[in-house]
């Protein structure tokens, strides 16, 4: 980092790293003003969860854009670390609350619980809706937060580790990598969807906006609290991603997306560096899908099917891959649009003799919208901020010319 | 994940359908209608919203509530759990509603459920279900394990002298649970571990080759097989298409299906299914006045004389009238008043008989087996009389032990054994 | 063949004066709750009674079991046909009655069909005779057995063969000489027809007991306390529910019973404070035992004694030990007949699923193989070509003209849209595989948005002609159905039309050449735009036919092609690409491994599909370019 003495500190290089956390920041507390729990109460607790998550999901993005937007791999499998990430806190979440009330309950009892008959209790509530009473080996350490929060951290990430390294190993790359992260994902939902692999099946994991310990707080102030998480989280994830990218590091990642066959054939170890980049992400990705269904509520297979993944990309490309802000603004813009051309609020288009009910067709106009912003604007909506401001994020076109794959 | 995010932002969702009120003085009562309006649930759910817009024009006609005209205000969950949640937040503290009706799912009643209770809110839940859980804060006008499974199996066994049984259903927490129980009942009655075979398979499932063959070689050691079905929606069409070609009649290896009724037939050729069997409280054949003015006004309703009247309408509109009567008796429509006002309110249904709400928030159901006829209706072929709905089952060891009695011992989850309330508040 | 008896009924009724029938009069007044409400435990002698008392009595019965009898208000019986209606009991027409109809369920049908049946084994009417068969191999008894061998002897070759097994059968079962039972299993031995199984079985049963001394039976083998499939823990069970021991002392018993005997805040001199430690609870509960408050529960040295002094078997209810042991011979000599079959029964499977994932991934191997380009919506041209399906059925009534003309509309219908899909988006995206890949994503969702407006969201029925329905059944165990034998046909078709088009036209000339060098191909004339246009309609209108095909077997939704997406992917990536014969050596791996995992485990097919597609992923570790990879110049493309 020798870098870093020689030059300006790397955020005054990168104005727009400031910009996001200035226009981040503004947007916590303007929220929090005009929370329930702390302010005027203009916008409703269900509104500030909603806020609170898509900021989860332009965490997500970002760490899709380092994948893709930078090192070049579509993981169409990002969503499996999201929802992991989920599942891991959720365990905690569910395990925790659901032993506090069993041991109200057998308190009651003449006779003192013993540790077996709390934890079969404890399995009773939690499994007897997919009809077991046995904890699974893998809700093992459910019992400790500490635990959970590092397994939040390192599951996703050896899953990136192992599945990365068995890939970029074998030189699977381009299409063929896409359609593997896929079938990852896939295997992954596939699994999870099963009553017998001890994470409830189809119905997942439920109940998850109910904090063990925090029962005399209000679902008004936990919101806010959560907003608070999960906008410091994607300040620090991205600063962490800017720095990446802005380095040496980042241009030998860059350079590996251009032309892999010769950052190899200089000397690099492109493995190496393929798989720093994939396991951060993976674990970036985890963090978000760890706030983001506390603020959800349940979690189950469904959330890591591949479309969602494909959606996640999606928003990345409408946004502009390769700008970081361009991934926030794709996560932010697309999702708030569909949620709000979804929700029945759209006023319907009028035509004579049938009615544009955006409900229906909102989901044709994304699709064909899709296609359009790829023809014709491949840089995505942060091409535009590209053109009308002085902003220079890291960008990509200053070290190569249009990305290859 | 764009379902998800479908209506997510909360401000105001309602897309309130102004109902044809008369002059009514007062503001009106509002009422939440929690449906999937889109996703792979609106094909069942859009019916129920329907029914529910049905229930309100006529009660705006019959001079509305209280002296106040209903208004329901219809939000669209778009088959995403999550996003039942949020919407239900959204209902009780933006739009305030007094009542919802909605869910279809057992996992989106679970994701909605901590969000009720937190609020304090009331929501009617119209489909069939495993049981297992009794909230507060949920009246549960579908059939238990008890209204619908049991005595589907019962009939199966003494009627068609059924030996042995394939437990075939969709993974998922409905047939799982319900499987359970079944499994659990058949050796309490002295059925072989053996003479179980039970298969899950995914939603959508289409090659059932496998499985039909499995479910044939059954009959080898000379009893008569039995399938119970609890495949949920399309995969049931690979299935019959599979098992009529495999030559398997229903007097061969007759099919009882728990999640096929009249709305799904509509979709399929029915030649082939003659004969197999479905277990409802409700079915559009059963014949009284209360069921032929309800499938005219319906067909009316929907301008439409082709559509097929179900199970859950039937058990939407008794949840409508029940709430109805309660707000009567207790002369306001704030949640604690009607739900002590609720339980014994006693309601006509459909099939010719009354509908009492217990003190366990489930309702006493008639248990109706149908044959499928060639029109894709059924055939009434037993009728019990009322059953107690049972919330939790009788035949599982933990769940045994447990009653729920919401005014009386103001608990879901009572353990009779220890005479203490396990929890207050649901498992979700 | 209800109707026909009906119809004989009815003939015999017209041929008789109409007169009274007291005696069916009387029974019918008697009876009249149990015809309205009929339970098929209590209904024979009912039936019995009524088929005694004549011809009137029999054409009550079968116009019972055909649910055309009715009851009128004041009692009276009639038979319903159309609206004409009889008094079943004096034969007089009633005009203008409005009786309630009986449906008696199919159970109570069974019955009276089966009481009906004993006289038409001998009926003039070969039709009548199979349908008599049939009813009595589904559900014979020992008069049955009687029946079949007092009837005259039968002319039909095919009925008579029917016949002759439906006795021996019948014999194994219920014939009263023990020798006759085990020469009817000796004649059959080697057999694997479900229904020698299903007679062979019930003999083979075993029951479990435990006793001091050898018992009085026909014992199956002795049993001893450890092997493998009876562990000291089924031993002790078995002999707690013969009551020879007591039950062992469960947590929740030890529990409530500490709870019962609290004394000045302790049990048995243990705080209760202490008692959720486990050892703490014995303690207690030896004292307790001590002093006498609770009941000695069964202790380790007890067991272990009654362990020792019985001895364990295995029963069969079958009372004669010739005839079990002729059975059992039977039964092993067709067991490996029949684990063979269900292999070849099992490969019938995956040779079917392997051709529909053949049929499904023959058009993306294409495209991808001559323009790397992978085409998200290929799953949507399925499912076009399934609604296409369904709409000309919906237009033309004749089932076998609507899928004759469905295979060529499917095909010209997505092959339009494929080149459409090609001039407007992919040849734009010439070189971007991966912005290739979201873009069709994005047609993908739109068109499957689309098919939802168009035809809602539920499953629509796409129908077989009546030739396709049915199934190809080489014996009890081996069978498919036809409509997947036509599948593997339709893909076969396909492969060899695929490989004439690549190997004998110019076009596949010209193909060949643009994959391995689109530069010179371009050079040498050939325009590369229109080949690739060419070559991505084909492999479009493949998917369309592709989804025909499917929709027969399974449902039209919009959903269909999402089913078979990845499945196709992964057959292309597994096959390894630009090689039709790595497509088919992909689909049938991945076909085979289906099917042999799904035999592995029965119970969860969801599981199955895990473990195949984890295997597809390490699979690729080994062979990153397929089974068939792709050589040459053109494979660093």
């Amino acid at each position: 980092m020798t870098e870093k003495l020689t030059r300006q500190p790397f955020i005054l290089r990168n104005p727009s790293i400031l910009v996001v956390l200035a226009v981040l920041a503004v947007f916590t507390v303007a929220v929090t003003l005009l929370s329930q729990a702390y302010g005027s109460g203009t916008v409703p607790t269900s509104t500030v969860k909603v806020l609170g998550k898509t900021l989860c999901l332009a965490l997500a993005a970002v760490a899709m854009d380092l994948v893709w937007g930078y090192l070049g791999i579509l993981s169409l499998g990002q969503m499996a670390f999201f929802a992991l990430g989920g599942y891991l806190i959720g365990q905690w979440l569910m395990y925790a609350r659901t032993e506090g009330i069993v041991a109200a309950s057998l308190a009651q009892n003449p006779i003192p619980p013993t540790t077996a008959e709390l934890q079969e209790g404890v399995a009773n509530q939690i499994f007897g809706v997919v009809g077991s009473s046995d904890l699974p080996l893998v809700w093992s350490f459910a019992h400790s937060l500490p635990i959970q929060l590092l397994l939040v951290l390192a599951v996703p990430g050896l899953l990136a580790l192992v599945f990365g390294w068995l890939a970029f190993r074998s030189r699977v790359n381009g299409v063929y990598l896409s359609i593997l992260t896929q079938a990852m994902t896939l295997a992954l939902a596939l699994w999870l969807f099963q009553n017998d692999s001890g994470f409830r099946g189809n119905n997942g994991l439920s109940g998850l906006q109910n904090i063990p310990g925090l029962d005399a707080v209000d679902q008004a102030t936990l919101s806010v609290w959560f907003l608070w998480a999960s906008a410091l989280a994607l300040g620090l994830a991205y600063v962490l991603a800017a720095w990446l990218v802005s380095g040496k590091f980042g241009s030998v990642v860059r350079a590996i997306r251009d032309d892999e066959t010769r950052v190899r054939f200089l000397g690099y170890p492109v493995e190496g560096f393929k798989l720093v980049v994939f396991t951060l992400a993976a674990m970036i990705t985890a963090v978000a899908g760890a706030l983001y269904y506390p603020q959800a509520g349940i979690i189950n297979p469904a959330e890591l099917m591949p479309i969602a993944s494909i959606y996640l990309a999606v928003w990345v490309a409408i946004g502009g891959r390769g700008r970081l802000y361009g991934a926030i603004i794709g996560a932010v813009f697309v999702s708030l649009l569909s949620s709000w051309f979804t929700g029945g609020r759209a006023p319907g288009i009028h035509l004579p003799g049938y009615t544009v009910n955006w409900v229906d067709w909102w989901q044709v106009a994304l699709g064909l919208g899709f296609v359009l912003v790829t023809l014709f604007a491949p840089k995505g909506i942060a091409g535009v901020v590209d053109r009308i401001g002085p902003l220079r994020a890291p960008s990509p076109e200053r070290h190569a010319k249009e990305a290859k794959a | 994940m764009m379902n998800k995010l479908s209506a997510m932002l909360a401000l105001t969702t309602a897309m309130a359908l102004a109902t044809g009120a008369l002059a009514q003085d007062g503001e009106p009562i509002k009422i939440g209608v929690l449906h999937s309006l889109s996703g792979t649930m609106a094909i069942s759910e859009t019916t129920l919203k329907d029914t529910v817009l049905m229930m309100v024009e006529r009660q705006n006609a019959k001079g509305g509530l209280l002296g106040r005209p209903l208004e329901a205000v219809v939000v669209d969950p778009a088959s995403d759990w999550p996003l039942f949640a949020e919407k239900a937040r959204e209902l009780l503290t933006v739009s305030e509603v007094d009542a919802i009706f909605g869910c279809w799912t057992s996992v989106s009643r679970k994701s909605v459920l901590p969000v009720i209770e937190e609020l304090n809110g009331l929501l009617f839940y119209p489909v069939q279900y495993e049981g297992e859980e009794s909230s507060r804060n949920v009246i549960y006008t579908g059939a238990a394990p008890n209204q619908q499974a049991i005595p589907a199996v019962d009939y199966m066994a003494e009627e068609l002298g059924v030996e042995k049984w394939a437990l075939l259903g969709t993974d998922y927490v409905y047939p799982r649970t319900t499987n359970n129980i079944l499994d659990a009942y058949l050796k309490d009655k002295g059925v072989a571990e053996g003479d179980i075979f039970v298969n899950y398979t995914p939603f959508g499932h289409s090659d059932w080759s496998k499985i039909v063959a499995d479910v044939v070689a059954l009959g080898a050691d000379g009893k008569k097989v039995g399938v119970v079905s609890t495949i949920n929606g399309d995969a049931n069409v690979g299935f019959y298409k599979e098992l009529a070609a495999a030559g398997v009649s229903a007097d061969d290896i007759p099919v009882m299906a728990f999640s096929v009724g009249e709305e799904e037939l509509a979709g399929l050729d029915t030649a082939n299914l003659v004969g197999h069997l479905a277990a409802w409280n409700y079915f559009q054949t059963a014949e009284s006045d209360a069921n032929t003015a309800f499938i005219e006004e319906w067909k009316t309703f929907i301008g439409d004389e082709d559509r097929v009247t179900n199970d859950p309408m039937e058990a939407t509109v008794i949840g409508f009238n029940a709430w109805v009567a309660a707000v009567e008796k207790a002369g306001t429509t704030d949640v604690d008043p009607v739900l002590d006002a609720i339980v014994g309110v006693t309601v006509p249904n459909l099939t010719g008989g009354t509908a009492m709400v217990l003190p366990n928030h489930h309702l006493t159901k008639p248990v109706l087996i149908g044959e499928i006829r060639e029109d894709g209706q059924f055939d009434i072929v037993s009728q019990t009389e009322p059953v107690p709905g049972d919330a939790w089952t009788d035949f599982l060891p933990e769940s045994a032990k447990l009653e729920a009695d919401w005014p009386g011992k103001d608990c879901g989850m009572f353990n009779t054994q220890t005479n203490a309330c396990v929890q207050v508040q649901s498992n979700y | 063949m209800i109707r026909s008896l009906l119809a004989l009924a009815l003939t015999l009724l017209l041929a008789m004066p109409a007169s009274a029938n007291p005696a069916l009069q009387a029974v019918v007044a008697e009876n009249l709750d149990q015809i309205e409400k009929p339970s098929r435990r209590t209904v024979e002698p009912l039936v019995a009674q009524i088929a005694a008392t004549g011809p009137e009595g029999l054409a009550l019965l079968s116009a019972w079991a055909d649910r055309s009898l009715g009851v009128t208000d004041d009692g009276r019986l009639l038979i319903v046909d159309g609206d004409a209606a009889t008094d079943a009991v004096t034969g007089q027409p009633v005009p203008g009655a409005d009786p309630k109809m009986l449906r008696p369920n199919s159970g109570v049908r069974g019955i009276i069909e089966s009481a009906l049946v004993a006289g038409e084994i001998s009926s003039p009417d070969p039709a009548r005779r199979a349908a008599a068969l049939a009813s009595i191999a589904r559900d014979g008894t020992a008069e049955h057995l009687a029946a079949l061998r007092a009837a005259p002897a039968e002319a039909d070759p095919a009925l008579a063969a029917q016949r002759d097994r439906v006795t021996a059968l019948l014999a194994i079962r219920f014939d009263p000489n023990p020798a006759a039972r085990v020469a009817a299993i000796e004649a059959m031995s080697g057999d694997v027809g479900l229904d020698f199984r299903a007679a062979l079985n019930p003999l083979l049963a075993t029951t479990r007991v435990a006793a001091p001394t050898e018992p009085q039976a026909n014992i199956a083998r002795e049993l001893t306390v450890g092997q493998a499939d009876f562990p000291r823990e089924a031993a002790i069970a078995l002999l707690t529910s013969q009551g020879v021991l007591q039950p062992r002392l469960t947590p929740a018993d030890q529990r409530n019973a500490l709870a019962a005997n609290i004394v000045d805040g302790s049990v048995g001199g243990v705080p209760v404070a202490e008692l959720s430690d486990p050892a703490a609870r014995d303690r207690a509960y030896e004292a307790l035992e001590a002093s006498g408050a609770v009941p000695p529960a069964a202790t380790e040295a007890e067991a272990e004694a009654a362990l020792a002094a019985h001895r364990f078997f295995e029963i069969y209810a079958e009372p004669d030990s010739d005839v079990t042991d002729a059975a059992r011979a039977a039964q092993t000599g067709a067991q490996v007949r029949l684990a063979a079959m269900t292999g070849i029964d099992l490969g019938l499977d995956a040779l079917s699923l392997a051709s529909i994932y053949f049929l499904a991934a023959i058009g993306l191997a294409v495209t991808f193989g001559v323009m790397r380009v992978i085409n998200m919506a290929h799953g949507e041209f399925i499912m076009m070509g399934a609604y296409t399906g369904y709409v000309v059925q919906t237009l033309v009534a004749n089932r076998t003209l609507s899928l004759v003309l469905a295979l060529p509309l499917a095909f010209a219908v997505t092959f339009g849209a494929g080149v459409l899909l090609y001039r407007l988006v992919i040849r734009h995206l010439a070189h971007r595989p991966l912005e290739t890949l979201l873009a069709t994503f994005g047609v993908s969702i739109a068109l499957q948005q689309l098919a939802k407006n168009i035809f809602g969201t539920q499953a629509r029925p796409l129908t077989a002609p009546a030739w396709l329905e049915g199934a190809i059944t080489i014996n009890d165990v081996i069978s498919i159905s036809s409509i997947r034998v036509a599948i593997f046909v339709l893909a076969l078709l396909f492969l060899g039309l695929f490989l004439f088009i690549m190997k004998r036209t110019r076009l596949g000339l010209e193909v060949r050449a643009v994959t391995q060098n689109p530069g010179m191909a371009a050079s040498m004339g050939i325009n590369p735009d229109r080949i690739a246009m060419m070559t991505f309609g084909l492999g479009s209108g493949i998917a369309g036919i592709a989804g025909v095909a499917i929709g027969l077997f399974a449902q039209v939704t919009s959903e269909l092609g999402q089913h078979y997406i990845v499945q196709s992917f992964m057959t292309v990536v597994v096959g390894g690409v630009g090689n039709i014969w790595g497509t088919l050596a992909g689909a049938a791996l991945i076909g085979g491994l289906s099917k042999v995992i799904e035999a592995l485990n029965p119970a969860n097919t969801l599981a199955a599909q895990t473990f195949m597609i984890l295997f597809i992923i390490i699979f690729i570790q080994f062979r990153p370019r397929g089974i068939i990879p792709q050589r040459g110049r053109a494979a660093e493309a």
